[in-house]
């Protein structure tokens, strides 16, 4: 038994079968993504109407964050070359271009790795009045927290002092009685809300770039006999994976503004 | 009754060509009924695994009814059995129902029903067996997505189910697991005397089994909507399509684009839970008496209109398969067109666009503003006007027709009133004057449940007698019917007409001891027993439907491939369909419902015959 139009057209619709597949997984994808950055709106309007409206953009890495945009775009018009190398049946010209597009999202993971690690090693305390101390290496010893402050001025005006030598330390720390403190940790998504909302929504769109490296690794690496027996057929795949690719890539070009820059 | 002459001689000589033609490699038993991609066999699994979950949520909600009747009393015949597999923690020394276990079961009685048993059975059973043979195509678009999407929604219930076994119980935050009683119940900081595995919790398991259900529907509407624009036969233009299938198709897209929300929200108290995040979390949250160490800053009214965001479009993918199954039953048994086939194709498609723009009118107690309140109040009112369409054209298609009242007409039937008494009653409901006051309360209840239970319920089973024949080869017994439906019919109204006296008289819906306690409610506590006694008795009434179910498969009456004289496309298959279904290319000439034409010799005029003229 065959199921029709897998690989041609129907007449009346024009299309194939997974060419409204993609389209349709794609609409629920919008809704899920939609449904994430409404909660975004959400949130910050809510934040914004705080007396101590705190939204740390300035702490993420924009250089990193416009090179990876940069990278994303790349890769989607290297996954489209490699799509027309197929319907050309160039087969070597589309190993090329999709290994190209694979590099870049994994350089594009890469470099959010990058990202994350800094999070995860930069550290942030609330202190009793309200006010907040961020910098690095920080711990917990013999009742005191201690830091070693981005501000150095910040941190002495909010009470701070410079680490005794008893206590093991980095260069430059400051330490403030544990009495003082609210709470303290690294920059994970519980620190704040907008750490909440910024790991979630970069950690499900490097989740659906993963996705993407697995779909389009399986075209380049065991496409092979399909390419002998239907190459059309490989060529389709290749373009409906190239479409979810391009999703991806369209949900970071919105990401990269509401979080880096505004 | 109407001249329903034999059936066309060429549709029985199926059952031989059926040997014949079956030379493709014979496939082993585990490929053929347990990992299969045939959409029939999927149909069926589906069918039967929804059937047992509807039967797990009733058991509970039966449970929960005698703790309302009787409360505080001794949970008869199977309370020692439970104490000993839930716990003493659940059930108390006098083996009593605990205040948790209630809450447990209410929970999981709303997620069970909806998620599990009447969307699985209506959507992914009837849908997955009926519409591809309705539109002529060989199997689904996606077979093996098909089969996923299976596997995917048991995986889903299986984690749902186990859940009941864990330190602390299932999930007990209601079926909408509003924040932030839901981020922090089977924790240790709300109750500090139960140890609570990190992931294996109730609530954890409750998120964790919807996200694999939300995966489930989403490969399912994606496969059923490009199935139905991709996959149609020669000759099926859009409006030759059954009415079936215009439900299945809008249903599906409710699916695709509703859940993904929910989904969002699922992620987001997963993370409110696992984390530490605070999405769901204002500033200042006390929980047990103390301030939670939280960063706070989120909001509660932020998940409400996530989850109603699916929440609503979900209750008419509740509803929406049933009318379709009652449009074919009843122009089947009036031996009439549908009246008004167009205006329902259209009214369906109008709902189901109004139905994302309606959500917040579950939300008018949330001091969400009286401006907001305002605009869903009207577009509520709005959708009820495609939704009075609907039935008034089912009512119209009755009119003059002569009716044969097998088993599935009389359940659908019997579905318009019902749908009709739980589409009227929630009128008032759309208004949040009126809301505030009946919000939360009996109410509600009975509004939602004559919708879904008698109403939706009732179309699922008529739906069941009809297709049977066409998926066993072999009808259901009228008698047993009979003894189904009645009885069904009798204690339905009695379980959930009460509610209504109940909830005007303002019970609340999550009074564990059904009002006993409460001064207001001392005069009409009586309706509780009836409502128990109901509920015991539509359970007893259901035994000859299993019975039936069961036993027919091999001694019903034998059926012929078009049994009821119909004239949609499933029925010009061999009884059962082989794999791939048709066993020549079919071709449709004429519309679904060609009933009575005048100047034709039989009073039906099936869509894959050519004219006689």
């Amino acid at each position: 038994m065959e199921i029709p139009y897998t690989v041609t057209a129907r007449a009346d619709t024009g299309l194939w079968n997974a060419k409204i597949g993609i389209w349709l997984f794609l609409a629920s994808e919008v809704m899920l993504f939609g449904g994430l950055f409404s909660g975004y709106v959400f949130l910050r309007l809510g934040a914004a109407s705080t007396p101590d409206y705190d939204w740390p953009t300035e702490l993420l890495n924009v250089p990193m964050g416009f090179v990876n945009t940069l990278i994303l775009i790349g890769s989607s018009v290297t996954v489209i070359l490699s799509w027309s190398a197929l319907k050309l049946r160039e087969y070597n010209k589309f190993k090329i271009w999709m290994s190209i597009t694979l590099l870049c999202a994994v350089a594009f993971l890469g470099i959010k790795t990058v990202e994350y690690t800094e999070k995860f090693t930069g550290y942030g305390i609330f202190l009793n009045d309200g006010a907040e101390i961020k910098g690095k290496y920080a711990t917990e010893q013999e009742g005191f927290v201690t830091i070693v402050p981005k501000y150095p001025e910040k941190a002495e005006a909010a009470g701070f002092t410079p680490a005794p030598a008893t206590l093991a330390v980095h260069e430059g720390s400051y330490v403030i009685p544990v009495e003082n403190v609210v709470r303290w940790s690294n920059f994970q998504p519980s620190y704040n809300t907008f750490y909440s909302i910024y790991f979630t929504l970069t950690g499900l769109h490097a989740l659906h770039v993963i996705g993407g490296v697995v779909v389009l690794g399986y075209f380049l690496f065991f496409g092979g006999p399909m390419w002998r027996t239907n190459p059309e057929h490989l060529a389709n795949r290749v373009e409906v994976g190239g479409l979810f690719w391009h999703f991806v890539d369209l949900v970071w070009i919105f990401l990269f503004p509401i979080l880096y820059l505004m | 009754m109407a001249s329903s002459t034999t059936p066309a001689p060429s549709t029985d000589s199926h059952q031989e060509h059926a040997h014949d033609e079956h030379h493709e490699h014979e496939l082993g038993f585990w490929q053929k009924y347990i990992f299969s991609t045939d959409h029939k066999v999927i149909g069926i699994q589906y069918g039967l695994t929804a059937l047992g979950f509807l039967l797990v949520g009733f058991g509970l909600m039966i449970l929960m009814r005698w703790q309302l009747a009787y409360p505080g009393e001794a949970i008869p015949f199977i309370g020692n059995l439970l104490k000993n597999v839930l716990g003493d923690q659940m059930i108390g020394a006098n083996n009593e129902m605990t205040p948790d276990l209630y809450n447990s079961f209410g929970a999981m009685h709303g997620t069970i029903m909806v998620f599990l048993g009447v969307v699985p059975l209506a959507f992914g059973a009837f849908g997955n067996y009926v519409v591809p043979l309705q539109i002529g195509a060989p199997d689904m678009a996606f077979p093996k997505l098909n089969m996923a999407s299976y596997w995917s929604y048991l995986v889903g219930g299986v984690i749902l189910l186990m859940s009941f076994f864990v330190p602390g119980g299932a999930a007990k935050s209601g079926w909408t697991s509003y924040s932030p009683l839901a981020s922090f119940a089977d924790t240790a900081l709300q109750n500090p005397g139960i140890e609570y595995h990190m992931i294996f919790n109730g609530q954890t398991m409750w998120l964790l089994g919807m996200v694999f259900l939300i995966s489930s529907s989403l490969l399912g509407s994606v496969n059923f909507i490009t199935t139905i624009i991709q996959l149609r036969a020669p000759g099926l233009t859009w409006m030759r399509l059954p009415f079936f299938c215009w439900a299945q198709l809008v249903t599906a897209f409710l699916l695709l684009l509703a859940f993904p929300p929910l989904e969002v929200a699922a992620i987001m108290q997963l993370m409110d839970r696992l984390a530490g995040t605070s999405f769901f979390l204002p500033t200042g949250l006390i929980v047990n008496g103390a301030q939670v160490a939280i960063s706070g800053g989120g909001s509660p009214l932020l998940y409400q209109h996530l989850f109603w965001f699916l929440g609503h479009p979900e209750v008419y993918v509740l509803i929406l398969p049933a009318v379709g199954i009652v449009a074919e039953v009843i122009t089947n048994n009036t031996r009439k067109p549908l009246w008004g086939y167009k205006s329902m194709v259209f009214a369906t498609i109008i709902l189901g666009f109004l139905s994302f723009v309606v959500w917040a009118h579950h939300m008018y107690l949330t001091g969400m503003g009286t401006k907001v309140s305002a605009f869903f109040q009207t577009t509520t009112v709005i959708i009820s006007i495609p939704s009075v369409i609907l039935i008034t054209s089912l009512i119209i298609s009755l009119w003059g027709g002569s009716i044969r009242f097998n088993t599935q007409m009389l359940f659908a039937t019997a579905f318009l009133p019902m749908f009709g008494i739980g589409g009227l009653t929630g009128l008032p409901l759309a208004f949040s004057a009126i809301d505030l006051y009946l919000h939360d309360t009996y109410y509600v209840i009975a509004h939602f449940h004559y919708v879904v239970a008698p109403g939706t319920i009732f179309g699922l089973f008529a739906g069941i007698y009809y297709w049977y024949p066409k998926m066993s080869g072999r009808k259901m017994s009228e008698r047993l019917g009979k003894m189904h439906f009645w009885p069904s019919l009798v204690f339905m109204n009695g379980i959930f007409l009460p509610m209504f006296i109940h909830g005007m008289a303002g019970f609340h819906r999550r009074w564990y001891d059904g009002g006993a306690s409460y001064e207001l409610a001392q005069n009409l506590l009586w309706l509780n027993k009836v409502m128990t006694i109901s509920a015991f008795c539509l359970a007893i009434a259901q035994i000859p439907f299993i019975i039936n179910l069961f036993i027919s498969w091999k001694l019903g009456r034998k059926a012929t491939d078009n049994p009821w004289d119909a004239t949609t496309m499933e029925w010009a298959t061999p009884t059962p369909p082989p794999h791939g279904n048709f066993l020549k290319p079919v071709t449709v000439y004429r519309g679904p419902y060609e009933y009575s034409v005048p100047g034709e010799t039989r009073d039906f005029s099936p869509q894959w015959e050519p004219d006689s003229k």
